[in-house]
């Protein structure tokens, strides 16, 4: 016991001095994110909704009157008897691989264009980031009016070349598509611009000791491209996966309160369960907590998976 | 600092080569043919990126119901702006996002930079575990904390306030700008700590005299980042700000078109005045913003 304290003491007597420095971020988090969360975990193990919570009216304190159920939440959603978990999860997977996909690929394509001497690079670069630049509410805003139906841009250039309007965001299969092309739209340009600068520090030397040995442009692309981008890629492929998982306002705004909810993400479904109808809030957090775990483990997964790859070499 | 216009300086690598056959051609030639694909495709990609941009522009431009035919190019007027700015809260919703994502941004840098900065030079125990609570609190759906932390802040009586939100925010940009910049400090050699320590520095003096100084640019950038992201904010703001003179812009402009109205014309127009000041950071901030992302996101 007494060497503990020993230990403890002299580890707190060489660091000390780190542990000051990140105090603020720690207690910040424990404040902002640790004890939400703990509440949020908590809720997720009662029946807590709107009609139950303990709250002030005028000068009336009216008790919280929920009960701990235990694990009913999640049995509820993991076994399917909540109906719509798992299609919805189905879809948000769907939704998320295609758009980091295509986020990446055409990211990818585009870096590799600009990255080669060509007239009037810096122009076509500063046209292509501009879509980063407009906030995501508002992207959402611009895509809704030109899908519009009876008066959108696209049904217009469709009749004009004789083929008949479609209902982009009536349909839930069109509306699936119609939301992806959004979000590509939006998120191209970040991948674009992080590749470009993972690009560039790649050494030109590597690219000319490749040619010299007689690599075909393919083979220097796989062997020293490829493998060059690899720290930025692992890198915005994870938080690119992350952000789009849980992607709230491209769906929440385009699709819209109002449209059907097959092609909402776990997410916004989520959000809508806490803030509409009759407030189910322990339903909402059980659903956060679920994605939340779903993203861990995926995490873990992946960051595994890298370096097993690693280790392979 | 990476820029791309410092490629193309080896040319005379090229000609040198051994190699006698006359046909063979530098990585950086191309023939005519691959140059007007090359432009083409580039040339395809600008218009998709721009496609929308402008047509909201064009809509903006041409009065009340204009977006109700959006082909025709005629009947501009300006007077979509003129409502925006003078019947609308417009310019209030704009002064609340710019507040809210500031006070986000300077609280976030501020509290992170000090860590950052011990997680990228000292070896300390939960050194580790910090920068795995980083990345995990990049992973926290909406879904998670906004239901705590509505009654939390109810409770406090912070909701509908600037406070309420930008703590709310905190909660995101501080992991964000500790991973940032811890990124950005991982670039500056570690002599430059050394000799400040030689010269008598303690570890926060050498942090605040020496290593502050030269990250502005990677501070700069973490800032930026930090304000788009509360700047594009919905969720969050969108269930927290009740009364609309508390609205930020992603809030606001949610009431333009909604079931019951369709003021498409106010929308645009609002959505350019948003756009403008955007673009225009992005314009002269883009070499900045390359550096420092990849000099931040390689290293996580």
């Amino acid at each position: 016991m007494s060497t503990l304290i020993v230990r403890t003491r002299r580890s707190f007597a060489t660091h000390w001095y780190a542990w000051a420095m990140v105090l603020p971020v720690v207690v910040v988090l424990a404040v902002l994110v640790g004890y939400p969360l703990g509440r949020g975990v908590y809720l997720s193990f009662t029946d807590a909704n709107e009609a139950n919570l303990g709250r002030t009216i005028g000068d009336f304190e009216v008790p919280s009157t929920y009960t701990f159920v235990g694990l009913d939440n999640y049995w509820h959603i993991l076994s399917g008897q909540e109906g719509s978990f798992y299609p919805r999860l189905m879809w948000t997977v769907v939704w998320t691989a295609s758009c980091v996909f295509l986020h990446y690929t055409i990211g990818l394509g585009l870096a590799l264009l600009l990255n080669r001497r060509i007239r009037g690079r810096s122009l076509y670069r500063v046209l292509l980031i501009l879509p980063w630049a407009v906030p995501a509410f508002v992207a959402a805003f611009a895509w809704k009016l030109m899908y519009n139906t009876d008066n959108g841009v696209f049904n217009l250039l469709l009749s004009k070349i004789g083929l008949g309007p479609v209902d982009w965001l009536g349909d839930p299969f069109v509306q699936k598509l119609s939301v992806i092309a959004v979000n590509t739209w939006l998120g191209v340009p970040f991948m674009m611009v992080a590749i470009l600068g993972g690009l560039q520090s790649i050494p030109r030397e590597l690219h000319e000791a490749a040619e010299m040995d007689g690599a075909s442009p393919w083979q220097r692309f796989w062997n020293v491209t490829m493998p060059g981008l690899r720290p930025v890629s692992s890198t915005i492929v994870l938080l690119g996966t992350i952000w789009t998982f849980n992607m709230f306002p491209i769906i929440f705004l385009v699709i819209g309160q109002a449209g059907g909810t097959e092609s909402e993400i776990l997410v916004t479904y989520a959000y809508r369960l806490a803030f509409q109808g009759v407030r189910d809030y322990a339903g909402s957090a059980s659903y956060g907590i679920v994605i939340l775990s779903l993203l861990l483990v995926f995490s873990v997964f992946y960051r595994g998976m890298l370096k097993r790859q690693e280790e392979a070499k | 600092m990476i820029t791309t216009d410092k490629t193309g300086t080896k040319t005379g690598n090229v000609t040198a080569r051994p190699s006698a056959q006359p046909p063979v051609r530098g990585r950086d030639e191309r023939s005519k043919a691959a140059s007007v694909a090359l432009h083409t495709t580039l040339v395809i990609a600008t218009l998709i990126a721009l496609f929308p941009i402008v047509f909201i522009f064009l809509v903006s431009i041409r009065g009340e119901n204009g977006w109700t035919h959006p082909m025709e190019m005629e009947g501009f007027t300006l007077s979509n702006y003129t409502r925006v700015l003078g019947e609308t809260e417009f310019l209030t919703w704009m002064v609340n996002s710019v507040a809210i994502a500031a006070g986000t941004m300077l609280v976030g840098v501020l509290i992170s930079a000090s860590a950052g900065y011990a997680i990228s030079r000292m070896r300390f125990p939960g050194h580790k575990s910090l920068m795995w609570t980083f990345l995990v609190c990049q992973m926290f759906p909406v879904a998670v904390l906004i239901v705590p932390l509505y009654n939390i802040l109810g409770a406090l009586g912070l909701l509908d306030s600037y406070g309420g939100l930008i703590i709310t925010y905190c909660s995101v940009s501080v992991p964000f700008c500790a991973w940032m910049l811890k990124g950005y400090f991982d670039t500056i050699p570690t002599e430059i700590d050394e000799s400040g320590r030689v010269d008598g520095l303690t570890p926060f003096g050498t942090f605040w005299r020496l290593i502050v100084p030269l990250a502005r640019p990677g501070l700069a950038v973490t800032a930026f980042y930090t304000f788009l992201t509360a700047w594009g904010e919905v969720a969050f703001a969108t269930q927290f700000m009740s009364s609309e003179t508390k609205y930020t812009l992603a809030v606001g402009l949610q009431t333009f078109v909604g079931p019951h109205r369709a003021e498409w014309g106010l929308m645009t127009a609002s959505s350019v005045l948003i756009m403008v000041p955007a673009g225009l950071l992005f314009f002269f901030a883009q070499k900045h913003l390359v550096a420092g992302l990849t000099a931040g996101g390689t290293k996580g």
